[in-house]
């Protein structure tokens, strides 16, 4: 590993953990009462929905409109886990977890190997109606509680946990994206007949980014399960999937910075804004239409945020030699502090 | 006898998903855009039908069948304005920016008309105040004739207008190929304003007939109404006239007998099923080629 990428993930890492320190203090200190720390853990739930939504909105340029689909398989898997077969503390929760993911990850291969050859709208429609097959078929059975939904999933509600599956799940997937197969993925976005000709199986591909995108939509809905303890298949609907999209898409499709910054302010925002919530889905709404037509790139666009590179521009500013020289988006204004996923110093080369 | 009143059900409800259907072929096969908000368009339709009856016509004498003209002319208005404001400045952009525009306004409609009219359903008065009609010892109600007459007339007048009419045949030809259209001469922009309009004023006659026998109007209704339409459309062949009323009414007819000897609680899912079905088999949908993509 070069050493200014050691630097890099030292750097990021010890802000996770300098972040999740503040958050702690805070809480110790009274500041962040029980409230705020139930929305944090809502934060981190949709940091993971978001994040893994951008992969085949973003990432793999395909709409999806049955994430919530995927969630709720995960919800159910970690759901009838703890409750029947049940390992008590946290081992358990993270088996559950990751057999939640599993069974998602193995509900989207069996999505995506047929659906994924069709041409890109089709896909949308078919995913909107997994979903609501999903939803039908969870209603219609008995284990999995029927309408009534199921009740008495074991809390667990441990934000530490919480914490650092989220941003080791966000860790994972912006690394597997900026690998060799992640680049993979980003060319069929560019032009699948083109990366069709230079040798990427395209749709071997198609299939991984959309397996990878359930598989953490399915951990996402097991620590939904186990956050309120009661789930039904109403909660899964595909108004719950549009929400996770418009934070896709106001992030920036493809950018995973703007996904996790998008999905912290549009979960605490309508929170700080109760009196308003009747009005959200219509300020929703609206902001999709305004932002595809004088923004269709979303907040961020493609560029990620990295720390590194603004470090690496105050040094410059303060006289000292950077390391390295990092490549520097031409534009001279505000927008040098990012930089393009491609050609950030992440990644582990071909 | 119980069968072919559950087949005639479906043929009724397939009418009124080909007639949507209708409305997403066309728009599709002229913008390559999946319009959400064209659901939006048949509970717009529903509360024009709710208010026009209200406000207009009881405690007159004029029959409530004519509430079909306020009702397509909000339509089609709503069509095209949605066209006009949120599609047209996109016209350039990414199909993923089309398609994210169109869920946002089909949102935008739902909730505000929620917002408006609250989220609780309304009651739609009897349209059809007549007996129903013996035929063979069984009662068909005259909703049901009425729907399956009226959109096998505006099918065949839609399948004409496209063929015979210069402004039909700037429509295929515009959705053949979009540049050399506007290279003939065709005005593209008031051609796709005009397919819009048609397909709105078409989804609001559905949205009368639809209330004729679902007799209520709320906010909500419309987003299930649109999917399977549009799935009809997919089932059919997408872009195909034929192909919308043919995917409309083999999925009408799927989801009546489903419900009527299966299960009701299943029969959304059995509908999607088929759809996905016919997606692996035939990628172009039942009438339509499947087409391969070149460089």
């Amino acid at each position: 590993m070069p050493r200014e990428k050691r630097i890099t993930y030292l750097i990021n890492l010890s802000l996770i953990i300098l972040l999740f320190a503040i958050i702690t203090i805070l809480e110790a200190a009274g500041i962040f009462a029980g409230y705020m720390m139930s929305i944090l853990r809502l934060v981190t739930i949709n940091i993971i929905l978001a994040t893994s939504l951008n992969i085949t909105v973003g990432n793999l340029g395909q709409i999806t409109l049955g994430h919530a689909g995927f969630m709720s398989i995960g919800a159910y898997t970690a759901g009838l886990f703890a409750k029947n077969i049940g390992l008590a503390g946290v081992p358990g929760y993270l088996i559950g977890l990751l057999l939640a993911g599993l069974f998602a990850a193995l509900f989207g291969v069996a999505i995506g190997v047929p659906v994924l050859r069709l041409r890109g709208d089709y896909l949308a429609i078919v995913t909107l109606a997994f979903g609501e097959i999903i939803r039908v078929l969870i209603e219609y059975f008995d284990f999995t509680g029927g309408a009534q939904g199921l009740n008495g999933i074991p809390r667990m509600q441990n934000f530490t946990v919480m914490y650092f599956v989220a941003a080791l799940s966000v860790a994972l997937m912006y690394s597997i994206m900026t690998s060799r197969h992640g680049r993979a993925i980003l060319s069929i976005r560019e032009d699948e007949i083109a990366s069709e000709s230079s040798g990427i199986n395209v749709t071997f591909y198609k299939t991984m980014a959309f397996t990878l995108s359930s598989f953490f939509a399915g951990i996402a809905g097991a620590m939904h399960a186990h956050n309120i303890g009661t789930i039904g298949a109403g909660d899964f609907g595909y108004n719950r999937s549009f929400d996770i999209l418009v934070m896709v898409v106001l992030g920036g499709m493809g950018s995973f910075t703007g996904a996790v910054l998008s999905a912290t302010v549009l979960t605490i925002v309508p929170e700080m804004l109760r009196e308003f919530a009747d009005y959200r889905m219509i300020i929703y709404s609206l902001l999709l239409i305004i932002i595809m037509i004088f923004r269709p790139e979303g907040l961020l666009g493609r560029k990620e945020f990295h720390i590194t590179n603004v470090i690496n521009r105050l040094k410059k500013k303060f006289g000292k030699s950077p390391p390295k020289p990092v490549s520097v988006s031409p534009k001279p204004d505000a927008a040098e502090k990012f930089d393009r996923t491609d050609s950030s110093s992440k990644g582990r080369g071909t | 006898m119980n069968f072919l009143l559950q087949l005639l059900n479906g043929l009724q409800i397939g009418s009124i998903y080909a007639l949507v259907a209708l409305g997403y072929t066309m728009v599709y096969g002229i913008a390559l855009l999946i319009n959400f908000a064209h659901g939006e368009i048949i509970m717009i339709g529903a509360y024009t039908v709710v208010f026009s009856i209200q406000l207009i016509f009881a405690g007159t004498d004029i029959p409530y069948v004519f509430a079909i003209i306020p009702t397509v002319i909000i339509c089609t208005l709503v069509g095209m304005l949605i066209e006009r404001l949120a599609y047209k400045p996109l016209r350039n952009s990414p199909r993923i920016s089309n398609l994210i525009t169109a869920i946002g306004v089909s949102l935008l409609l739902q909730n505000t008309m929620m917002k408006v009219f609250g989220a609780q359903s309304r009651s739609v008065p009897k349209i059809f105040d007549h007996k129903p009609i013996e035929v063979f010892g069984a009662n068909i109600s005259i909703s049901t004739i009425v729907t399956i007459v009226v959109t096998l007339v505006l099918t065949i007048s839609l399948q004409i207008f496209m063929k015979k009419t210069k402004y039909g045949k700037a429509m295929v030809a515009t959705s053949e190929d979009y540049g050399a259209a506007s290279l003939v001469g065709i005005n593209v922009d008031s051609t796709l304003t005009l397919t819009f309009a048609i397909g709105s004023a078409l989804a609001g006659v559905a949205s009368l007939l639809y209330v004729s026998s679902y007799p209520q109007a709320a906010p909500l209704m419309g987003s299930m109404l649109g999917i399977k339409a549009f799935t009809a459309a997919v089932v059919g062949g997408i872009g195909l006239i034929p192909g919308a009323v043919l995917g409309g009414l083999i999925l009408g007819i799927l989801e009546a007998l489903t419900k009527a000897f299966i299960s009701s609680r299943l029969s959304d899912a059995i509908v999607f099923g088929l759809l996905i079905l016919v997606l692996l088999i035939r990628p172009g949908g039942l009438l339509g080629e499947d087409h391969k993509e070149k460089v």
